[in-house]
């Protein structure tokens, strides 16, 4: 039994190191490619010159006024005063970062969906049969008088192949889940 | 309640003693309406985590084992462990002393194996080493799960406004981020990024797309909203909230499995990018933090030095705390003065510097995701580098006022909104409520673009000073540049324009909006923290104030505070700084933070020639907000959820003894206690399920009731338990025995239960006549769980730390002098010593068995009790 408990940590540790993995990883291969890097100015209105932007894909040496902007708006003797005004910044971001986020993200989001679809549709279906399910959205007390030993002995018991295990685990976690939903939005011990 | 209480009295009988979870003891907390409440359990896992271990198996627990017993001084260890002892039960308390006494126990015999072997010597040094192990794993998870609910939630925000056509993972500025089309005056603007109306309407312009564009914002951030709650409501219902008051409670000694668990982690995480995205007036700072503690304690479970020591793990969940808020705001230092300020309970000096490099290593992971692509760790980090003058302390300590008045409003109205909530049908509906909540809100936002965009880019514009680089509408001054003034530095102070004219009206109006939504958002059932809109109404305040100065310095300039130190035509009122103080104010009048919030918000400038006004501002709100209610609102939803905590900033004046305090109370049914050598399996099994007691005294017997010790209930029922299993000719009718030696028994009596391995043998105990200020601050600073009240030795009573909460509680209403109830009860107990000075006979002894006329007593397990034990006859007893 300590052993799955371990084998649940486990389980989430390795998501979480993986999360933290795809970061770094992403991180590290992706923050000097091409479109990561960019020098922008920012330059105000300057006598009758309206303000402009300027982007440039330069390095951060080069990441000044006098390289970024091109065409230059002015004429020569004065280029020196427009570009005081400037303010040029250099900056980095990675885009694969931001990619692998959000794919994870949303993929995360979508399992949680379909999970919840399983639970709340397809699995009443299928055991229907089987007395001891609750419907997930129970708002009575009634499983203080269900029996005790439907969730943990019997589970326990039967625990050979890994499915049953799975499924006992799944069974008392959704024990433990209406267990929180009753202290939270019915009893509204905690949280409120 | 009362029907739960009838179910849980079936149950109980039902599965007599095996449930020893259902008790109803611990759990009467304290409750702010008054209404007593309960915690009914019925699962019996491993600690703090709800969905490691199967119910079924409550005596196979690996928790605690091996550990407790081997407590030299405390318990017998020639004894083998017995797997399961020393752990706790859901929603109770633990005993800090105890749980120290454990490590120091554990580290003393991995010292002593060191010497053996290499192997030893190796594991000795992985259990040094373990403490900043699992602080490094910590910080790095948070600062990794930070970065991608920072990158998340903005990017699914500025979904509510449209999508970027050639790569739809990148948010609005990301996605114009290498445009060359962007101009000045609209910066934001570039043909990658397609505003909804202009994806299905294909115009960007016009009324009909402002109609389009709306009803996408309002239908996205509905499903956002919805998407969380229901995610909320089917996985995880512990994931709600900000965290921290419950994070505080659990800090302070209190067990709330499944609370930082990994279903809860994981939930909070997706849920708080879809609530934040949602528009809600919500911030992600308070639920980082609580993000944080799960990591910390689902990687506390990889070193059995803290997975299997609930003080230990509460060191790694306060360095977790710093590392949270270290990652919210982009702040280590104030991260660490944070937890130690604001949540923990014992903060030792090892564990500042574990905060401390937590919350560098989460820093630091954060800072290489680079989430914001400016380099920093927070969105509206803001650079000043203008000076402040001594005039403009009169403003900033207005905002103090402002910030203290709105924080006591705030705590005020939504704490009345909560336990309305709470109390009444209305909190029957969360999901109806959550969606009803983003409705207004997103209806009521969107025309307002300031309300309109997320909070933390409101907050930055808002920060953000003026330069001629500013296009917004706030920097639209009546310019009188000629163009020959070639510096950008000095900005003198200028008229303002007709679009800060219209920026104040939409700021006034932000400000009120924000105001009202967030009373009601705060405590839905979707991660909401507090941080982010307290700041952003605080901002609001400020920016408004510091252009109205500025104005007045402008109009003004021969006034007496300006001519002196603003000149014409130079810059000295900055309104971004205002806006700031104003932040920091607002902040500080809600949560009642002091030396962290100033720490939190100079980091966040990176200027320390602002820590004076800050301080003067923070400083001032907290005595505004402590002049209407001392309790920060952290304390105030503690107090109205109840938990068992023990505030260790507030005093104790009051005169009463522990007496007046400890259970029984005259009226209360007499105790139950065990004896040492003289009870059968079957007699204990009797008094365990016909009481909901979790501790029972132990004495010599019942003649001479001197005290030997004190033994749990979950520790008794997993022992005897275990030992039927385990052991040969253990029967129901044999004798259990606390003693070193088996008493002399009959030659044909079953063999005995030895349970002396069990017993505490050292429990706190004080005498009758100890002021309670004095058992207040013991339980306050040793963190005991329950204190055995004595006379000349017998046991008299006992106090559990709910009964001190609930005396305070009492206190608090009855202010009444105290000397007179004091009185009453010094006549009503006459001293248990006879008048020739020796205890009084007792006539009536220890009842022990299950014949005990207990049933009837029913009800009264719903007063708060915890470890209470009946005696016979308490009046004689007590007397």
């Amino acid at each position: 039994m300590s052993s799955r408990r371990e084998h649940g940590s486990r389980f989430l540790l390795s998501c979480l190191l993986f999360v933290l993995l795809c970061e770094i990883v992403s991180f590290a291969n992706a923050s000097k490619s091409f479109e990561d890097v960019r020098c922008k100015c920012i330059c105000p209105p300057y006598r009758n010159i309206t303000g402009h932007i300027y982007n440039r894909n330069v390095s951060q040496k080069d990441c000044n006024c006098l390289h970024v902007v091109d065409p230059m708006p002015v004429p020569g003797h004065d280029v020196e005063a427009y570009c005081l005004l400037c303010e040029c910044k250099y900056e980095e971001r990675s885009s694969n970062t931001i990619k692998v986020t959000i794919i994870i993200y949303l993929s995360v989001v979508g399992s949680l969906l379909l999970y919840m679809l399983f639970l709340l549709l397809v699995e009443p279906l299928i055991r229907k049969h089987e007395p001891y399910i609750q419907p997930l959205h129970n708002e009575e007390d009634s499983e203080d008088m269900r029996p005790q030993h439907e969730g943990g002995a019997a589970a326990q018991g039967r625990a050979n192949t890994v499915l049953e295990r799975v499924e006992g685990a799944q069974q008392r976690w959704k024990k433990q889940v209406q267990e929180q939903r009753k202290t939270v939005f019915d009893r509204h011990k905690m949280l409120s | 309640m009362e029907s739960e209480q009838l179910f849980n009295r079936k149950g109980y009988y039902r599965n007599s003693y095996n449930s020893i979870a259902s008790a109803s003891s611990d759990e009467e907390l304290l409750d702010g309406a008054g209404v007593v409440m309960d915690f009914h359990t019925s699962e019996d896992d491993n600690l703090l985590d709800g969905d490691a271990t199967s119910p079924g198996s409550n005596y196979a627990m690996s928790n605690g084992g091996g550990v407790v017993s081997s407590t030299t001084h405390l318990l017998d260890f020639l004894e083998e462990p017995i797997p399961g002892v020393g752990t706790y039960d859901d929603f109770h308390t633990i005993d800090w002393v105890r749980e120290k006494c454990k490590d120091r126990e554990r580290h003393r015999k991995i010292n002593a194996k060191k010497k053996e072997s290499a192997w030893e010597f190796t594991k000795s040094l992985y259990d040094a080493w373990s403490g900043w192990l699992v602080v490094t794993l910590t910080g790095l998870a948070s600062g990794a799960l930070a970065g991608l609910i920072d990158i998340a939630a903005d990017w699914l925000n500025d979904i509510k406004e449209g999508i970027c056509l050639n790569a739809m993972w990148f948010n609005h500025e990301q996605c114009c981020w290498g445009s060359n089309e962007t101009t000045f005056a609209e910066r934001d603007k570039c043909p990658q990024w397609k505003s909804w109306a202009g994806l299905i309407l294909g115009q960007e312009e016009g009324p009909g797309s402002y109609i389009m564009n709306y009803f996408m914002y309002i239908y996205w951030a509905l499903s956002f909203a919805f998407l969380a709650v229901l995610l909320v409501k089917v996985f995880a219902p512990y994931a709600c909230g900000s965290g921290i008051p419950e994070i505080k409670t659990i800090l302070s000694g209190f067990i709330i499995r499944g609370y930082l668990g990994k279903w809860t982690l994981l939930i909070k995480t997706v849920t708080l990018v879809l609530a934040v995205a949602s528009g809600l007036s919500l911030g992600k700072e308070g639920p980082l933090v609580h993000v944080a503690c799960c990591c910390g304690n689902i990687f506390s479970y990889l070193f059995p030095k803290y997975s299997k020591n609930e003080a230990k793990k509460r060191e790694v969940l306060s360095a977790a705390s710093a590392a949270g808020v270290s990652v919210a705001f982009g702040a280590p230092i104030g991260g660490v003065l944070f937890s130690l300020e604001e949540v923990s309970y014992y903060f030792p000096l090892k564990t500042l510097w574990r905060s401390f490099f937590a919350a560098l290593v989460a820093a630091f992971v954060l800072r290489s995701i680079n989430p914001f692509g400016n380099s920093r760790l927070v969105l509206f980090y803001v650079e000043y580098h203008t000076p402040w003058y001594l005039f403009e302390l009169i403003p900033f300590i207005l905002l103090g006022v402002f910030g203290g008045l709105w924080g006591a409003f705030f705590i005020k109205a939504n704490i009345a909104w909560c336990r309305r909530r709470k109390s009444t049908r209305f909190g029957k509906y969360p999901v109806l409520e959550v969606i009803f909540v983003a409705a207004i809100t997103a209806v009521v936002a969107f025309p307002n673009p300031y309300t309109r965009q997320n909070t933390s880019e409101l907050i930055k514009e808002l920060f953000t000073d003026c330069g001629p680089l500013e296009s917004s509408q706030l920097c639209q001054y009546r310019s009188q540049m000629n163009g020959s003034k070639a510096f950008v530095d000095a900005m003198p102070n200028k008229p303002a324009g007709p679009g800060v004219y219209a920026a104040m009206w939409q700021l006034c109006l932000a400000l009120i909006f924000k105001i009202i939504m967030t009373i009601f958002t705060f405590g839905l059932k979707v991660p909401a923290g507090l941080f982010i809109p307290s700041m952003a109404i605080g901002a609001i305040a400020g920016r408004i104030v510091g252009i109205a100065v500025e104005q007045l310095a402008y109009y003004h300039h021969d006034w007496l505070v300006f001519r002196e130190w603003c000149e014409v035509g130079t810059d000295c009122i900055t309104p971004g700084l205002y806006a700031m103080v104003g932040a920091a104010a607002c902040l500080g009048g809600v949560t009642r933070m002091t030396v962290s919030l100033v720490v939190i918000v100079f980091e966040l400038t990176g200027g320390l020639e602002y820590i004076v006004p800050l301080m003067a501002a923070v400083m001032t709100s907290k005595w505004v907000g402590d002049a209407f209610g001392r309790e920060g609102i952290y304390e105030a939803h503690i107090r109205l959820n109840g938990y068992p905590f023990l505030d260790a900033k507030e005093e104790f004046t009051h005169t009463t003894l522990a007496r007046d305090v400890m259970r029984p109370q005259r009226s209360d049914p007499p105790l139950a206690v065990l004896t040492q050598d003289d009870l059968t399996v079957v007699e204990l099994q009797g008094i365990i399920s016909e009481t909901s007691y979790n501790g029972f005294p132990v004495i010599v017997s019942k003649e001479s009731q001197r005290l030997v010790g004190f033994a749990l209930r979950r520790d008794i029922t997993i022992a005897i338990e275990n030992a039927r299993r385990k052991q040969e000719g253990i029967l129901l009718t044999s004798r259990v025995y606390f003693t070193q030696h088996a008493p002399t028994l009959p030659a044909d009596s079953p063999r005995p239960l030895k349970l002396r391995s069990i017993l505490d043998m050292s429990p706190f105990t004080v005498t009758d006549h100890t002021p309670m200020e004095i058992v207040v601050d013991v339980f306050r600073k040793l963190g005991l769980r329950q204190c055995l009240v004595t006379h000349n030795g017998n046991v008299l009573g006992i106090i559990t730390k709910k009964n001190i909460l609930a005396h305070l509680e009492e206190l608090k209403e009855h202010t009444a002098p105290l000397a007179s109830a004091w009185y009453y009860h010094k006549k009503r107990y006459p001293t248990s010593h006879g008048p020739d000075g020796k205890s009084r006979p007792r006539q009536h002894h220890v009842q022990l068995v299950p014949s005990f006329p207990g049933r009837q007593h029913s009800d009264d397990d719903e007063e708060s009790e915890e470890e209470v034990m009946h005696l016979l006859d308490g009046r004689s007893f007590t007397l």
